[in-house]
């Protein structure tokens, strides 16, 4: 056998792009049923899940597939017929690849559905087309555009267990555009499907020739996500430093990171951070190329023209356009541990690659995620619980509102003494 | 020059190999002594790919640990040692055998091989007291892995906890340790089968023969085609036949299968793949057959 590689043509296939986005709902919804729907109708289902999956059903009773046994993978979790964790799932078209975020519905889940939007472009929320808008619906919607993702579809599910009936679309339709105007909700799609028979999920259905609009499968393909990266505002938040110290690369000094906004390109000038010393960029080096520009999400490694002293933590930014270090940070933070988050609490936080401590000030509110009511008259947040927080750093930070840039605006709290994750903020 | 967004669109490979060259990044910049998992397969030659390109021009900054279970294949340890050598990395080989003499662990003629790597893996971290050890797992898989965290914990025993995960939010990982656990850490997290045999297409490097198409002694087993070796001989009823084969996965010798396959370059294998109606674990893997859970119960002990 010659070299096998020698015959593979690079990118013989159109080029394929990457749509990540996050579910939520409970079984009762028919979330898994959907994401069963789709991982099966694009064929990315094996025979050796589907048969395990069919002698499950069977051994239960079942006189159907149940699709949702897919995507619940832990033991714990099959015994109790609950997803409880985030799970990510993969599949394909010809175009692009996608990854959901597959997360829990119920209340007391809040965090994981948080840790799913967080890396999400698109969010879908499923309502039961007989239930209408419920509670839960709308807080996944205001989580999602907590999380600033950035796209959103509603999918009225279970169509056809209200006879494929257009006004009860519609009215549902009605109910959640109205309630998403209070939100920051740029883009929204609303989509009636059936996830058990399959209507207008991968193919169009026969049943509701009143509906004009996408499947969700064509929508999910379609949906354009280039725009949503910021490629104005250069951030580089700095990783690691490559110094080779060899004899071919003696004088070589690299700056590793992934670049967070903006486009950076040789002879830019730019300023490091916190310590406002100023150069150019002499060089991005992807691997063993030299590139002629870095954007997000660009893992590089960047040389600047001057002898700066330059280390972890630090960011590269332009010079008549970078963030104000600042130690008072005034957040959206989503709590996930059972103790509660208190006034007075000292916490360990990481936000890009700088690490420091953190001084909860003051808790200015609690978000009701259910009505949007903010509760002003509490102290503490519990877990689950959302709300808007002071605190006072012992590092400043090189932030951006999250508004603005979901990397340089984003960060979590970690207990000192336990070392879990305890919450995520989102800087105002 | 004006540009639109479209310009600046990375194709999805190229964001899954930024995701990973960020995480060895950041884990070579916070933990002590991290450790590379490697087994020679081509998951873990794409890991060591993603290395040389994060630490580039320098050379990666940690160790490559392989355990070796005694039925390795030859050709996967050719290419084992190929790679180290031009890379210029330390190599630490921890011996199942070895940790069956030194007592680590006990042969008690049913274990599986595969599962006595777990003791001698989980003694070679603490040996060496390596604080994060890479590792190939992807979450397409298996259900288990779906729901394993990039970064993920292992308490003093090397055991997993999928309850107690610690949540892992944007691109923020959480390295914090105490005294005597460890992390282990799945850069390819995101990546599918598919997606590796893109990569290694497109980087044009060096992977085990095995993986392409060539005639081989075989024995059926329970509908999984065996290697035929000193270690694996028929078993009253079985043959040895000769067919054109490849492996899909590289394990221990005795349990990993092949499957009936002309395809001998990487671009077959990528037709192959893109119809294939099996799982690469369900149709080569005897290890992740015993039980529904079984992947889950081995991660929960320590296993990759």
């Amino acid at each position: 056998m010659s070299d096998p590689t020698a015959e593979f043509v690079p990118e013989p296939r159109p080029r394929m792009d990457l749509l990540r986005f996050a579910t939520a709902g409970s079984v009762d919804d028919g979330k898994s049923t959907l994401i069963g729907r789709l991982l099966l109708d694009s064929k990315s289902i094996f025979e050796d899940q589907l048969e395990a999956v069919e002698a499950t059903s069977a051994s239960k009773g079942y006189d159907y597939t149940d699709l949702a046994l897919l995507t619940d993978g832990l033991r714990s979790e099959r015994e109790q017929g609950i997803t409880i964790d985030v799970a990510y799932r993969y599949f394909a078209t010809p175009n692009r690849k996608f990854i959901i975020a597959d997360t829990p519905g119920h209340v007391q889940y809040t965090r994981n559905m948080v840790t799913g939007a967080s890396t999400a472009d698109l969010g879908l929320v499923l309502v039961d087309a007989r239930q209408g808008l419920t509670e839960q619906s709308r807080r996944h919607a205001v989580i999602l555009s907590l999380l600033r993702v950035p796209h959103l579809v509603l999918a009225v599910n279970k169509m056809d267990l209200v006879d494929f009936d257009q006004a009860t679309f519609d009215r549902i339709r009605a109910d959640f555009t109205s309630f998403v105007t209070k939100l920051n909700v740029p883009d929204l799609e609303v989509i009636p499907i059936s996830a058990l028979s399959g209507d207008n999920v991968v193919t169009r259905s026969d049943h509701m020739s009143w509906y004009s609009g996408p499947t969700l499968m064509h929508h999910l393909e379609h949906i354009h996500v280039a725009s949503d990266r910021d490629l104005v505002d250069v951030r580089f938040p700095v990783q690691y430093v490559v110094r080779p110290k060899s004899d071919e690369h003696h004088d070589y000094r690299g700056y590793g990171g992934m670049v967070a906004g903006g486009v950076m390109k040789p002879g830019d000038e730019v300023v490091v951070l916190p310590s406002g010393m100023t150069s150019k960029i002499a060089g991005i080096d992807l691997f063993d190329k030299d590139v002629a520009e870095a954007y997000p999400p660009m893992s590089v490694t960047v040389r600047l023209e001057d002898d700066v002293d330059v280390s972890r933590g630090d960011m590269i930014a332009r010079v008549k356009n970078a963030p104000v270090p600042s130690q008072d940070i005034d957040a959206m933070i989503c709590w996930m541990t059972n103790e509660p988050l208190c006034q007075g609490q000292k916490l360990a936080i990481k936000h890009t690659t700088r690490t420091g401590r953190a001084l909860v000030k003051t808790v200015q509110y609690r978000l009701d995620v259910n009505t949007l009511h903010r509760d002003q008259d509490t102290a503490q947040l519990g877990l689950n619980e959302i709300g808007r927080v002071q605190l006072r750093t012992t590092v400043p930070l090189l932030c951006d509102p999250y508004s603005q840039n979901r990397t340089t605006g984003s960060f979590i709290l970690i207990n000192e003494a336990t070392g879990v994750t305890v919450g995520a903020g989102m800087i105002n | 020059m004006n540009h639109t967004h479209a310009d600046y669109q990375l194709s999805q490979l190229d964001q899954l190999e930024a995701e990973s060259i960020h995480i060895f990044r950041e884990v070579a910049a916070e933990f002590e002594k991290p450790v590379l998992m490697f087994s020679g397969g081509k998951d873990s030659i794409v890991m060591l790919r993603l290395a040389e390109k994060a630490f580039y021009p320098a050379k990666i900054p940690f160790p490559v640990l392989q355990v070796d279970t005694g039925f390795d294949f030859p050709e996967v340890l050719a290419t084992r040692d190929s790679w180290v050598n031009r890379l210029g990395v330390r190599l630490v080989v921890a011996s199942v055998d070895e940790a069956v003499k030194n007592g680590v662990i006990v042969d008690d003629g049913k274990t599986s091989r595969n599962r006595m790597q777990i003791g001698t893996l989980l003694h070679a971290i603490e040996e060496e007291g390596f604080t994060a050890a890479f590792g190939g797992g992807r979450r397409d898989e298996e259900k288990s892995r779906a729901k394993e965290r990039i970064y993920s914990h292992r308490d003093e025993f090397g055991q997993w906890d999928p309850k107690m995960q610690r949540p892992e939010l944007w691109s923020l990982y959480n390295g914090r340790l105490h005294a005597g656990e460890h992390m282990r850490i799945f850069p390819i997290s995101n990546w599918t089968e598919l997606d590796i045999w893109h990569y290694l297409g497109q980087e044009g490097i060096e992977i085990p023969s095995i993986y392409f198409s060539h005639q081989r002694e075989i024995i059926e087993r329970d509908g999984m085609l065996l290697s035929a070796s000193e270690s694996v001989r028929p078993k009253h009823g079985e043959k040895v036949e000769t067919r054109t084969v490849r492996f899909r996965t590289v394990g221990d010798m005795t349990l990993t299968g092949c499957v009936e396959s002309e395809a001998d370059t990487i671009n077959k294998i990528i037709d192959e793949i893109s119809i294939a109606r099996l799982t690469e674990r369900g149709a080569t893997r005897g290890d992740d057959r015993f039980s529904e859970a079984a992947m889950e119960d081995r991660k929960k002990e320590g296993y990759f």
